[in-house]
């Protein structure tokens, strides 16, 4: 690969011209080209245009405040940083120490926590953890070293802000030069807003979990189903879910029923524009900052060359489209030739769509693709074995909130114990790299009420590009394509493996770990340097993202040699997936789901010490 | 007339009980919630006219412990016919399923029965939504009554829910019109429009049947042991 030079004495962060600084960030320069050149009004008003002006440096002042935005005709007030949504872009210097003086106006106690950065406990900004969250009129100052670079975002982590619109983007420019080259840098925020209170959507979430989905299977749905398939293989095939008392089209929790999804702060409406120049490479940092949304990106015309992921450079792969978890990160490099191109990111439901273009000149439109069909589960996103004969389905291999049948047959593993921590000698682990041999071990306090789904046989998804995006056509980002572009920055075996289960009840809306919700959970207790590999069981229906503060994730793609980093993991439905994990920052560290109404319940306190 | 005027102030003054302050979320997983919802508000053509009918409950509490309020009943311009309320403490037994146990009061059509109830309410297999309650008066009298109700979904708006009701008694309650047995049954097919999901018209049928001893009471009393009746209604909850 060609090293990165900067053209003719410009950086990436003025190439181009004649895009200035504000413009590299907002691509707002495309609003404002229409507006001077009289074009429709639609532009000139740009309801959603209030991104905040980008930042850089070593020292900043940032301020959390309310703002009315209107992005659906109904002004509301959102949180924000410095007045945007999203907030301003920072832009740090890896090997500096950052000064961050942040100062909160809102009414209610608040936060801002810096996603992915490896920092002391006290600075991470979980309240709670070493930190007491900012008062009302206070100011805190976080100042910490930077020690890694790439493309990193921040957030409240404070009530339901996250979805009012407290995040932005964070960029760290490498000490070492990057090992790809590129002309344009744009960051592309991916968000989603509501006119409802979040404290509002969540109550609707308890009393009718599928309050938002208006995709449910129709009884037309069925007589098709059953003018295709005939009758009896219908009903066979109903009789899973009609037992199990779920719904194959329980994508998302929240949807585009009362959401509008951003890319940088703006509608598909007000489509945020990047410019860009024939022939030239342009650098896309994708960072989904939505509080409940998982998007499909892609920009037809274009392949996509990922260079990173969760900020951490991997061996380029070229795709036509990547799913994005809430909190992940990607930087893609593409090269538009001419014309303009639709960045076109469609909720994992398809219910809506971020949209925002690629474009010569401002105004120069794409066309929007369609939404892909609808999408729905299987058999195997219940984790149960597959059968691909769909007349004999063997409904055995369930359980469903029923009294617990052993997931494993415990006489062949010895009689393993009904316990978490699996350090029954390293031999019986995987090797590093390869993920997990343990057996699936359901603990006992997956039982009760708020349970209602167990995967009997989840299956390693790491080539599996997720639910609706398999066989669509396109070549598709999996979670094996992540290779680490350096060698394994830790190339130790693990020496214990916990096993860790997705629980919930989606009907009554309760989320947990291990059928264990945080505010009944003991800490999880962590070695400090210690290689220890951590499995997540899925034993629900949906995609959960699960972060892990304070420490990386190394994702267990199948190279020992190349274990990609990772802040935050999405992990599919009935699935199960592992990563390594070193300790290496003492202190307590929030580890959770990233959706942000399965937060409070799928938390657990990580408690790292010496002993 | 007066009559009348009571008892509707009394039906508000349930309702207004009801409906109190709602509570909010409070940041925990875990919040203390009120939910207000009547499956049916609606008016009936009945064999004696015009009628009103209501059937709704009201909750207080968390994920596992509820404080439940029922209510249903039917009102002529003549009579209240029916009026009945259950207080009830309500706890999440299984993924599916609420255990219920409390009071019941039948305030109609004579005199007043109160019964101690305890019963499952909640989810069975194939998505029917499903309530199994027993009751036990005063004087020996026990009762006991199921119901489950199914929504088709013809489309994600529009919804044919077909409903049906039995109760049982196992005892003669003459005086209320009651007699031993399966008493009758309810069956209901309403078709609605989910405007919001918080806000949901419907027109449907509802049918009403006696049997046995109480079938024989009403006919005894010139009353009609069947009724089919035109409903049209709203459906809501906050």
């Amino acid at each position: 690969m060609t090293l990165y030079k900067p053209k003719s004495g410009q950086d990436a962060f003025t190439a181009g011209r004649p895009i200035s600084r504000r413009t590299f960030v907002t691509g707002a320069a495309a609003g404002g080209l229409l507006l001077a050149s009289g074009l429709p009004a639609r532009a000139a008003t740009a309801r959603g245009s209030v991104q905040a002006e980008a930042l850089r440096g070593n020292s900043f002042d940032l301020g959390i405040g309310y703002r009315e935005v209107n992005y659906t005709g109904t002004p509301r007030q959102a949180t924000v940083v410095n007045g945007g949504l999203p907030g301003p872009v920072l832009r740090w210097k890896q090997g500096e120490t950052v000064t961050l003086r942040v100062t909160n106006s809102l009414a209610r106690d608040s936060s801002i926590h810096w996603h992915g950065i490896i920092l002391p406990a006290n600075m991470d900004g979980v309240p709670g953890f070493s930190f007491p969250g900012i008062r009302p009129g206070e100011t805190f100052t976080y100042r910490f070293p930077v020690t890694q670079s790439g493309t990193y975002w921040y957030h409240s982590h404070s009530g339901f802000q996250e979805q009012t619109g407290l995040y932005g983007a964070l960029i760290i420019d490498p000490i070492e030069p990057e090992p790809f080259s590129y002309d344009r840098d744009y960051v592309v925020v991916l968000s989603d807003w509501s006119d409802t209170k979040p404290d509002r959507i969540f109550s609707n979430l308890k009393k009718l979990g599928h309050y938002y989905n208006f995709k449910q299977r129709t009884f037309g749905d069925f007589a098709r189903q059953a003018s295709e398939q005939g009758w009896g293989n219908t009903i066979q095939d109903r009789a899973m879910w009609w037992q199990m008392r779920m719904s194959d089209r329980d994508i998302s929790d929240v949807t585009g029923y009362t959401y509008t999804f951003l890319t940088n702060g703006m509608t598909p409406d007000d489509n945020w524009t990047g410019l860009f120049k024939r022939g030239e490479k342009v650098r896309l940092r994708f960072i989904n900052a939505a509080a409940m949304t998982i998007f499909d990106v892609r920009i037809p015309g274009l392949k996509m060359t990922v260079v990173a992921a969760d900020g951490q450079n991997v061996e380029p792969v070229s795709v036509e489209e990547f799913r994005i978890g809430v909190a992940e990160t990607y930087d893609v490099i593409v090269e538009p030739e001419a014309g303009a191109y639709t960045i076109f990111s469609q909720a994992i439901d398809r219910s809506g769509y971020a949209r925002g273009t690629l474009s010569e000149q401002p105004g120069m439109t794409a066309e929007v693709p369609q939404f892909d069909p609808a999408v729905i589960l299987g058999h195997a996103d219940m984790g149960m074995a597959m059968d691909h004969d769909m007349g004999g389905m063997d409904h055995s291999g369930m359980n469903h909130g029923e009294p617990n049948k052993p997931a494993v047959d415990h006489t062949a593993h010895g009689g393993m114990p009904m316990s978490a921590d699996m350090s029954a000698g390293r031999a019986a682990l995987g090797r590093a790299g390869m993920g997990s041999n343990a057996p699936i071990v359901h603990p006992e306090t997956e039982q009760g009420f708020q349970v209602n789904m167990q995967a009997q046989s989840p299956r390693d998804q790491l080539t599996n590009p997720g639910i609706g995006l398999a066989g669509n056509g396109r070549r598709v980002l999996t979670y094996a394509d992540l290779r680490n572009l350096n060698n394994t920055p830790d190339p130790r075996e693990p020496e214990r493996e916990i096993q860790l289960h997705l629980t919930g009840n989606m009907s009554r809306y309760i989320w947990s770990m291990d059928g264990i919700r945080f505010s009944d959970a003991e800490p999880l207790p962590l070695k400090l340097n210690e290689r220890i590999r951590i499995t997540l069981v899925n034993d629900t229906m949906m995609n959960h993202p699960i972060h892990l503060h304070g420490m990386w994730s190394d994702l267990e793609t199948g190279d020992p040699d190349h274990i990609p980093r990772k802040h935050t993991i999405l992990v599919q439905p009935g699935s199960k997936i592992s990563y390594l994990v070193t300790p290496d920052m003492p202190g307590d560290w929030a580890y959770h789901c990233h959706l942000l109404y399965h937060m409070m319940g799928m938390f657990r306190r990580v408690r790292v010490s010496e002993d | 007339m007066n009559m009348n005027k009571h008892r509707v102030s009394a039906l508000m003054a349930v309702i207004a009980l009801f409906a109190g302050p709602a509570a909010r979320a409070s940041g925990s997983d875990n919040p203390l919630l009120l939910m207000v919802s009547f499956d049916e508000f609606e008016w009936r053509d009945t064999a004696d006219g015009d009628a009103l009918a209501w059937r709704g409950e009201a909750w207080l509490g968390k994920d596992r412990d509820k404080a439940l309020l029922k209510t249903r009943g039917e009102m002529t311009d003549d009579a209240t016919e029916e009026f009945e309320l259950q207080a009830l403490y309500a706890r999440a037994i299984s993924a599916w399923w609420d255990l219920q146990v409390g009071w019941r009061g039948d305030f109609q059509p004579v005199e007043q029965r109160n019964w101690a109830a305890i019963g499952v309410e909640g989810l069975a297999p194939g998505f029917i939504e499903t309530e199994l309650t027993a009751f036990i008066g005063e004087s020996g009298r026990t009762s006991a009554r199921i119901r489950g109700s199914y929504e088709m979904l013809l489309t994600n708006r529009l919804v044919l829910e077909p409903e049906l009701e039995f109760n049982w008694f196992g005892k003669d309650d003459p005086v209320n019109g009651i007699g031993s047995g399966v008493s009758n049954l309810e069956a209901g097919l309403r078709l609605q429009y989910i405007f919001r999901r918080e806000l949901v018209p419907y027109v449907g049928l509802s049918w009403e049947k006696a049997f046995g001893d109480t079938r024989r009471l009403i006919e005894a009393e010139g009353g009609d042991a069947s009724d089919l009746q035109l409903v049209a209604g709203l459906r809501f909850w906050f």
